[in-house]
């Protein structure tokens, strides 16, 4: 994996330094740097989420394609639950919001509890299983949508009505304590302090992923749940022999993973942009499930990698700030299409095994019959 | 397919054959009437009448020349990425990007279509243009599919995660085009689409005042050409000797790599005519966003279909006729037409789990499971 990690880090650098040099001379390369971080951390959050959702699942041996469809479902019911409790029930925004990522995580749940019983019960293939979730979750979420906002007579009138908004910023005092520090408001030692406040001041579904990295990683590889998920994923006829439940384990990992896609799918309506709009996951989860492969199914493997597939998103979005300023031989940037391959093309390269082997769980996408 | 022969009696070879197709109907055939019946609570639930809904839908699908006529423009995609999805299968291999090489089939074909008249600075005759556009589309379909199935062949990458990056670079290489280089330069046009097609590049109709064009045909024939290779030849042989067990298949003296490659681009080929057959005969230009979709249902008609084509064409059939049929159906009844993707998720959803439909009816299991897919590590 190190030999991975430091692919990773190289591209990022030159992902940020590419943004660098094109508005250094406009704006101070700190803020630019600070910008591009903040960006990458926010926009790898339901990449992170949805590929933590890929490693619980496959750890315990069932294969999730499914993930862009759980990520869906969640973003939906998350989205509709909130305004339900903000206009029919006459909530206020906040408890609305906490209510819709709670049925966000239900949601992807239910979605996981679906896969599970194909998977593990009906033993149906667990790349179909998963392509079934996903056109199940594109069905539903868009015919609920139109009926229940588009259609004459429904319960919203036809029109759809004001959401209650998104999760709010949390603020920690760092440009404060700079300011006090340094003793000024201008000058270099100040805007240090507001480009680490500009990083560090995320919303609370992408500081939860965050953590959830690490506790996801120490009870996969510390804890005694850790250890039996992890070993009906390699050999589960080994764990049943030693009296470990392997149909609980799978349903129950399975299920985990949903809630992990559900919260992703939480993010995109209810702490990025307050509205919903049929198949706006927008492949999201199919880059999560390859960030999991591109950290070899570990939880910070997989972060690792979202960052950088965030890195190469938070590039085009920053590039557009600049795009009058890109020096005529770096006008390929000005393609930002093809910035936005980088994610597809360096899937396909880790995938051929240059940059290290992945390894799957050995009993991954293998049906246990006892 | 898988015959299943009774010991006791020997029927001839037609009545063997009856059988035989009846026994593999019966699970998809069920799959189809119960997702239809859970459709049709879904519709009684959204204040619709589901009787009146379903006859809208057979109306709309079925009902006159012109419903047949839409129907089958629904079903030529559907028939040819159903089987270029089938075709994969039946060698082992998952094409979840019939998507991409379709949307890029259809890129090449435009081009071909409008552009190369004025590149070469004469007209091109009908009867060289259409085959260069549909065989551009063929070519591009084919490499696209081709470079996973390489990559499997020769370094183990998992094409289902392969063919799904090739789609998102297939879409976004698509947009870029739509929207800068081949962008349709009429003062008039803000969408992101290509310019109209030579009228020398167009599939011409079947019948005067309906849509249905001979890419239909074609089709059909594709249908019958992709079960004459896969049950007539050495090389279809080889293909389901690959998909049943790739060992077997070495130790036979198979070039297995090689046919991996080949099955691969035979399948992207397959989707790729889907997307140039959308140009050449219907739309006669490509626009941004028409062809989403396909790769998701495609992978659906393979499976309904048990990826025999003979099934394919019937499913084709089916979920082209919904779509088409739906329209009429929301208009007597209100209901969305966003509700016969929820009937198909179903129908794909019990014919999947198949065992769900052998428990609710009690049939036994008679035949061998299809291998599919075999996790990441195959």
């Amino acid at each position: 994996m190190a030999k991975r990690y430091g692919f990773i880090a190289i591209i990022i650098v030159i992902l940020i330094g590419s943004v660098v040099l094109v508005g250094y001379q406009e704006v101070p390369a700190i803020v630019i740097i600070a910008s591009m971080i903040a960006t990458t951390i926010a926009v790898a959050t339901p990449l992170t989420l949805g590929a933590l959702s890929g490693v619980f699942c496959e750890r315990s041996g069932v294969v999730n394609i499914g993930i862009e469809g759980m990520m869906l479902a969640g973003a939906f019911f998350g989205w509709l639950a909130s305004i339900y409790m903000n206009s029919i029930f006459g909530f206020s925004a906040t408890p609305s919001i906490l209510a819709g990522v709670l049925a966000a995580l239900l949601a992807g749940g239910l979605f996981a509890l679906l896969h599970a019983a194909l998977s593990i019960t009906f033993k149906v293939d667990q790349i179909i299983g998963g392509t079934v979730i996903n056109i199940l979750a594109i069905g539903v979420t868009g015919f609920l949508n139109r009926q229940l906002f588009f259609e004459k007579g429904s319960i919203f009138g036809g029109q759809v009505p004001h959401a209650p908004g998104v999760l709010p910023r949390l603020h920690v005092p760092i440009t404060e304590l700079f300011q006090t520090w340094c003793g000024a408001n201008t000058g270099t030692c100040f805007t240090v302090g507001e480009s680490l406040n500009k990083i560090v001041d995320q919303k609370p579904i992408a500081i939860s992923a965050i953590l959830l990295v690490f506790i996801s990683s120490y009870v996969l590889f510390n804890t005694r749940w850790g250890l039996r998920t992890r070993s009906v994923g390699e050999h589960p006829r080994a764990a049943d022999t030693v009296g470990i439940n392997v149909y609980f384990m799978r349903y129950a990992n399975v299920i985990i993973g949903g809630l992990f896609a559900g919260l992703a799918g939480a993010y995109l309506t209810l702490e990025s942009v307050p509205s919903f709009e049929p198949l706006m996951t927008n492949g999201r989860g199919f880059i999560a499930l390859a960030a999991m492969i591109f950290g070899n199914w570990t939880p910070v493997g997989a972060w690792a990698a979202a960052l950088l597939f965030g890195a190469a998103q938070a590039l085009q979005i920053n590039l557009q700030f600049f795009r009058e300023l890109i020096p005529p031989n770096l006008a390929f940037l000005q393609q930002s299409y093809i910035v936005g391959l980088t994610p597809y093309i360096l899937t396909m390269i880790i995938m051929t095994g240059v940059v290290g082997k992945t390894t799957p769980p050995a009993a991954d996408g293998q049906p246990y019959e006892k | 397919m898988q015959g299943s022969e009774t010991k006791e009696k020997k029927p001839g070879r037609a009545g063997k054959m009856f059988r035989s197709a009846m026994d593999a109907a019966l699970v998809p055939l069920l799959a189809i009437f119960t997702a239809l019946v859970i459709g049709g609570i879904i519709i009684w639930m959204a204040g619709g009448n589901p009787i009146q809904a379903y006859a809208g839908l057979f109306q709309g699908a079925f009902g006159s020349a012109k419903a047949l006529s839409e129907t089958a423009v629904w079903a030529t995609p559907y028939i040819l990425a159903g089987l270029a999805v089938a075709l994969a299968f039946r060698g082992g291999l998952f094409n979840i990007g019939a998507e991409g090489q379709l949307a890029l089939g259809a890129v090449a074909a435009a081009w071909v279509g409008y552009a190369l008249p004025g590149l070469l600075g004469i007209t091109i005759p009908a009867i060289i243009h259409i085959p260069l556009a549909i065989g551009m589309g063929i070519l591009f379909g084919a490499i696209w599919a081709a470079i996973p199935g390489a990559l499997k062949a020769y370094t183990g990458a998992h094409e289902v995660i392969n063919t799904i990056m090739m789609n998102y670079i297939a879409l976004n290489t698509v947009s870029f085009l739509l929207n800068g280089p081949m962008k349709d330069k009429d003062p008039n046009n803000v969408i992101a689409r290509t310019p109209e097609i030579a009228l020398t590049a167009r599939l011409p109709v079947i019948f005067p005042d309906l849509r249905v064009n001979w890419g239909f045909i074609l089709a059909l024939f594709c249908a019958w050409l992709v079960w004459y290779l896969l049950w007539k030849t050495t090389l279809g042989f080889e293909i389901r000797t690959v998909g049943a067990n790739p060992d077997a298949a070495k130790y036979a003296g198979i070039n297995v790599k090689w046919l991996i490659t080949l099955t691969m681009a035979l399948s992207g080929a397959l989707a790729g005519l889907a997307g140039a057959i959308e140009v050449v005969g219907l739309n006669y230009r490509h626009e941004l966003g028409f062809s989403l979709g396909y790769g998701f249902d495609a992978i659906a008609i393979a499976l309904l279909g048990k990826t025999h084509p003979a099934g394919v064409v019937l499913a084709a059939i089916l979920f082209g006729g919904m779509r088409n049929g739906a329209t009429r159906m929301q208009f007597l009844t209100q209901i969305p037409v966003d509700v016969i993707s929820v009937i198909q998720a179903l129908i794909l959803l019990f014919v999947a789990a198949d065992e769900i439909i052998r428990y609710i009816y009690r049939i036994k299991q008679k035949e061998e499971r299809l291998v599919l897919t075999r996790g990441w590590g195959g």
